[in-house]
This record gives structure tokens, C-alpha cells and sequence, in this order.
């Protein structure tokens, strides 16, 4: 396009230029030549206008502030989103909370041709922070701005304070100043936060995302390991609610393939029955003798399950029956001892019952062949002659099965939502708006 | 299309217009402001020196806006309390003017439209919605910015300059608006915030430590 004229350039810049503290003359360096507003010296923490070329003191102080080290060193450079950005200030500011001071810290993140981002890290947990192109939306319907809409997603209001900025280091794309206050409200939908600014009638909006510290450490190649994260951030993803509608979802699949199995077994099980017997229990005879065996029976097909039933006509008294299923080819044998009880009667609330006339037990996986039952029947020696019956069935379907199967499935989906909840309920504890208790505790 | 040439009257220069409804040029040699007459070139003045650049654009940078190219012909450049911007002026290849502003590299690109109501300055109050087009925008701020100089070709004469107002307006997506009191008659544009990778820019300053 150009036709012979060369581009109108000057000597090359420095991309960052040293520069003396007009107040006690200690080298500054600019690392955002020309985008910086404000420069703090490093030796007596003046503050600096970085648009003045003779850094005219914006605010000093008589006595220097105890530093708090950025855990970033100004002048790092680390890979945020894909882009090289260098750290080139840092603040800390603090909210008062019900006499508590609270202080979180803001790395100024400057790449010449991206230009400004933020990183802020609270106890541990970091957030990659830019400001908003987008305006969100707030409700005007909601009365107190309790949900704030930006890029079509809805952001719950989590805290409003009045934030101080306590300490500055290194340069800002704004007027810095030691002792300003802001105005900041939060609005969470994790891992994202919206804050809004509010400083005189300057409103800025800002996006930040959930950043766990050791992606912190890696993007700026620091040493040794993030500090451990505290509690639970406002905006930290929970570790449990991207799994808590799959773990239901998979938990609907499961149960809905065990009840279609059930229905299957149900529909598909012979329910054959091979034996049946009736007994008298003559109560004369001492304990011990009682015991018999049946004669032999044969069972079929598969290796299945296997249904003993005792029934016996019992009022307000009991019966017990020792058993072993024997096989006859192998000597297996399979022990289990059933009690039928029935009691009945009247009292202030009416009739009552308790106990049943029938008792089944299923005894799991028996081969086929040839088998038998040993009997060892008890009563209650005072009473007369009892009689009771047993059937044998097989390839009985097991509803129990199904139900142990059921909860299997239940608990950890309960285990995993409880701990989403008891999540959600640690985050919103910190919050203006904090949940409450679940269970009623007694307060003083 | 053939290039207008002519040669600065303060001294001798070429002078070559990219845009053949470039109305003002600043001569690169002596920084004489140069307004297009039917005839002739008219010296009507003359720019400091801007201070050292600190956006990654300059004049010839070219790039992409939707399926348009532009080339950065000229540009006007402006100071506030917290800063400066640029206001690039774009050539694009369909014969358009637009414009591309970088604010601490936030960049934008937008376009004049004409035929709007438009607010007079004093009317101006910010949370104020406006509608153009279709599309509601919200004034976001009032920015009191004093000119501090031009460079290359501009649409308009545009050289001697103090005190400007301009109105931000901003929408829930990435469309913006400038209300521009510069002039007698306000002006609009209307653009959006674009990513600084989708403009696909070439020929852009190098900045010496960074690539």
C-alpha cells in the first residue's frame, strides 16, 4: 500500500525505561512505558504519576508501610490464556467484616499487546481476573440486586463491602492511591465472579475465573509449592456439583436396569417346586431326638436359588426350625435356623398382631442334584402338638437382592450430593447471604 | 484506484494519499497539517511531536475486521486524567472509513453513522438508555479528553483541537457506541470490542523484550 514512504518510527524504546524517584531518587523502572498511570517506588513507596516524564508525587508517605511481598515477584512473567503477560504491580486491600479485617491481594498483569489483566488471591485461592467488555445486567425486578446477568448466565449475589487499599507496589493502569476505598460487590456463578467497582461515580465491572494455586505456580514458573488453599472460595468450583447430576443420571440408569432385570428374573424364574412335607412337633418328646431328615428330592436345571418355606398355624405362640440342605452327591450342606411366631390380641388401641404364619428364606446359588432337608424342630415345651409345613421351591426371584442392589446405588449418589450441599453451604457461609442451619442448634 | 500525489507546500515533500477521500494529511517530514483543496494541498498548521508511542499499531499496520481488510492510515490521539487512547483511522477494501480504538490495548472498531437523533452534550446523563438501530446502549461514562495531536489521514479536518466530550455507550453484548462533541453537531459510532488476535494484525510496531 505503501508506496516509498517508510513508516514513521523513532529510535527503538527500551520496553522498560529507568527513571529516578523525584523524592529519594531510587531508580524506577517502567515496565508498562506509556500504559502505567501510576509508578510506586520500591525504596520509599511514593507514589509516582507514570504519565508525568518527571514522575510528580502523587501521595508519599512518612513512614513505609511493612511490606507484605508479592508472592509474584514484580517482573515475572508467566503464560495466562496463552499469553506471555509480565507482573508489574501489586496491592493489597482488606474489608472489615463484624470487626474482622480481611485482606486479599492484586497482581497487575501487563502485556503490551493484550494489555491489562488481573490475577487476586485470597488465602490461597487465585483468580484470573478481566475487566468486562460486556455490561451485565442487573435485574431491575429484584429489589436489592440480588442476581446479576452477564453473557446470557445468571450470577448470584454473594457479598457487598467497602474495600481499602492498604498497600501498592509497582505500577497500575489507574490513579493508585494508599487509603482509597471502594465500593465492591460480588456476584458468584463458579468458577466465574463479577464484581463490580464502585469508586466515586466510576462503576467497572470485572470477570474473574477460579484459578487453583498450582496453575498459579506453573504459569510463572515459581519454586516450591502454592500455599495450601483455605476453606472454600466464593467463586471455587465445587468439586462435586459437576458430578451430582451425572451421579443421579447414572444412579436413574442403574435402578432402571435392575428393575427391568427384576422383571426379567421375575417373569423368567420357574418358581418349581420340588418339596413339600408337613410335620407334627410332638412337644412330649425330650429335646434333642426331634431331629430327621426328608426324603430325597431333585433339583433341576441351573445352579439357582433356592426357597424354604415354613408355614405352621401358630396363636400367640412359636415355632423353630433348625435346617440343613444337604446334598446327597457331595455331603454340601447348607445350615440356617427360621422361626415362625404369631401373636395377636387386643388392648387400649385395639387389635394387634404380631409376627406371621410364614417364614421364607432363599438360600443363594445351589447346584443341581440331589438333596435333602435335616429337620430339627423347637416349641415352647407347655403347649400341646404343632404342626407345620415346609416347601421347597426353586429358581425363585430374590427382591432382596434387588433392594441391597437399590441402595448400593442409592448411597453413593446420597453420599455425594450431601457433600456438594455441605460444599455449597461452606461457600455461602461467607457470604451476606449465609443458609440456615440445617439442623436447630441451641444458641446463647 | 490511482493514488492522488501531490507535495506538501511547507517543504516539497510527496505527499500520497492511500484513501481518495482522505480530506487531511500531516505531512511526515516537517508535520505540517495538509487540508485537500480542489487544487491543491493547504498548510493549516502544525503537530508537535506525539510522545513515544505505546500502542503496538502504527500507520500501515494492516488487518482484518469480518471479512474486510483495513489498513491504519491516520490517527488521532487523545488524553484524559487516567491516560490516553488512540482513535485509528481505517481503510477498509470496500472504500469505508472505520475506525479502530485501542485504550490500554482494549481494542474496538466502529464506524460513523449518520441520521440518528442524537443528545445534545448538556442532555447527556449516565445510566441513560439510547436506542439506534434497534439496539439499546447504556451511557456508561462521560470522558472530558483534550487532543494532543494527529498523524497520517483523516475524513475530516481535524488539527487544532482542546477539550473534547465523549460519551461511552455499552450493551450487554460486545457493542459499543461514542457519542463525539468535538464538533458543532454531535457525532455517533457504533462498533463493537473485538479480540486483539481477530484482527489478525501485520506490520505492527515491535516492542523491543516482547513478541
Amino acid at each position: 500500500v505503501s508506496s516509498g514512504t517508510p513508516p514513521l518510527q523513532g529510535a527503538p524504546k527500551p520496553h522498560a525505561k529507568a527513571l529516578n524517584c523525584p523524592k529519594c531518587g531510587a531508580a524506577i523502572t517502567l515496565r508498562a512505558l506509556g500504559q502505567a498511570v501510576s509508578v510506586v517506588c520500591e525504596s520509599c513507596h511514593s507514589i509516582l504519576d507514570a504519565k508525568d516524564p518527571q514522575l510528580q508525587i502523587l501521595q508519599s508517605f512518612d513512614k513505609i508501610i511493612s511490606p507484605d511481598p508479592p508472592l509474584i515477584p514484580l517482573g515475572t512473567r508467566g503464560k495466562i490464556r496463552g499469553t506471555d503477560h509480565e507482573v508489574i504491580g501489586f496491592e493489597r486491600r482488606s474489608i472489615i467484616v463484624e470487626d474482622t479485617r480481611y485482606y486479599w491481594h492484586e497482581y497487575v498483569l501487563f502485556n503490551p499487546y493484550k494489555g491489562f489483566r488481573y490475577l487476586s488471591e485470597y488465602q490461597g485461592h487465585w483468580n484470573d481476573v478481566a475487566v468486562c467488555k460486556e455490561q451485565p445486567i442487573i435485574d431491575p425486578r429484584v429489589s436489592i440486586n440480588l442476581e446479576a446477568n452477564y453473557l446470557g448466565e445468571s450470577y448470584k449475589h454473594f457479598q457487598t463491602a467497602d474495600a481499602s487499599t492498604d498497600f501498592v507496589l509497582g505500577e497500575f493502569p489507574w490513579e493508585v492511591r494508599v487509603g482509597e476505598q471502594a465500593r465492591v460487590t460480588d456476584y458468584v456463578h463458579p468458577p466465574r465472579v463479577l464484581s463490580k467497582e464502585t469508586m466515586s461515580n466510576e462503576v467497572t465491572w470485572s470477570i474473574g475465573e477460579y484459578m487453583p494455586g498450582r496453575d498459579v505456580w506453573n504459569a510463572f514458573h515459581l519454586p516450591g509449592n502454592a500455599p495450601e488453599a483455605v476453606g472454600v472460595y466464593e467463586n471455587q468450583p465445587s468439586p462435586f456439583s459437576t458430578n451430582i447430576t451425572t451421579v443421579w443420571m447414572a444412579f436413574a440408569a442403574f435402578a432402571t436396569a435392575l428393575f427391568v432385570l427384576m422383571i426379567g428374573f421375575e417373569i423368567g424364574a420357574k418358581k418349581e417346586p420340588v418339596f413339600h412335607a408337613t410335620y407334627q412337633l410332638n412337644r412330649g418328646e425330650p429335646k434333642g431326638e426331634a431331629s430327621f431328615v426328608t426324603d430325597t428330592f431333585e433339583l433341576g436345571g441351573r445352579t439357582s436359588d433356592v426357597e424354604v418355606t415354613t408355614s405352621a398355624g401358630v396363636q400367640n405362640d412359636w415355632i423353630y426350625v433348625n435346617y440343613a440342605l444337604i446334598n446327597q452327591d457331595t455331603g454340601e450342606a447348607w445350615d440356617f435356623g427360621r422361626e415362625v411366631s404369631f401373636y395377636s390380641g387386643y388392648d387400649s388401641d385395639g387389635a394387634w398382631s404380631e409376627g406371621s404364619r410364614n417364614d421364607s428364606v432363599v438360600v443363594p446359588s445351589v447346584p443341581a442334584g440331589h438333596y435333602y432337608l435335616r429337620i430339627e424342630p423347637e416349641a415352647d415345651p407347655r403347649h400341646s402338638t404343632i404342626a407345620y409345613t415346609v416347601d421347597v421351591k426353586r429358581d425363585v426371584p430374590v427382591s432382596a437382592f434387588y433392594g441391597l442392589g437399590f441402595i448400593a446405588l442409592l448411597l453413593p449418589a446420597i453420599v455425594i450430593t450431601w457433600r456438594s450441599v455441605s460444599f455449597e453451604r461452606s461457600r455461602w457461609s461467607e457470604s451476606d447471604h449465609p443458609p440456615s442451619p440445617i439442623f436447630n442448634t441451641e444458641s446463647d | 484506484m490511482t493514488q492522488p500525489v501531490a507535495s506538501c507546500p511547507n517543504c516539497g515533500a510527496k505527499i500520497i494519499f492511500k484513501w481518495s477521500s482522505s480530506v487531511q494529511t500531516v505531512c511526515e517530514y516537517c508535520k505540517s497539517v495538509l487540508i485537500r483543496t480542489d487544487v491543491d494541498l493547504k498548510k493549516v498548521g502544525e503537530v508537535a511531536d506525539l510522545p513515544p508511542d505505546t500502542s503496538p499499531i502504527q500507520l500501515n499496520t494492516e488487518g482484518n475486521y469480518g471479512n474486510k481488510a483495513f489498513v491504519v492510515i491516520g490517527r488521532i490521539l487523545y488524553e484524559y486524567e487516567q491516560g490516553g487512547w488512540n482513535e485509528w483511522h481505517l481503510m477498509m477494501n470496500d472504500g469505508r472509513s472505520g475506525w479502530l480504538s485501542d485504550a490500554q490495548e482494549e481494542y474496538a472498531v466502529s464506524f460513523l453513522v449518520n441520521g440518528q437523533k442524537l443528545p445534545g452534550e448538556s442532555q447527556l446523563q449516565v445510566g441513560q438508555p439510547y436506542s439506534w438501530n434497534g439496539e439499546t446502549y447504556t451511557l456508561s461514562v462521560i470522558t472530558q479528553a483534550h487532543f494532543r495531536g494527529v498523524e497520517g489521514e483523516l475524513p475530516f479536518q481535524y488539527w487544532d483541537k482542546s477539550d473534547v466530550a465523549f460519551a461511552d455507550l455499552r450493551t450487554p453484548s460486545r457493542k459499543f457506541a461514542t457519542l463525539d462533541y468535538s464538533d458543532m453537531q454531535p457525532c455517533l459510532y457504533l462498533g463493537e470490542f473485538v479480540e486483539f488476535e481477530d484482527l489478525k494484525l501485520k506490520n505492527l510496531r515491535q516492542i523491543e523484550g516482547w513478541s
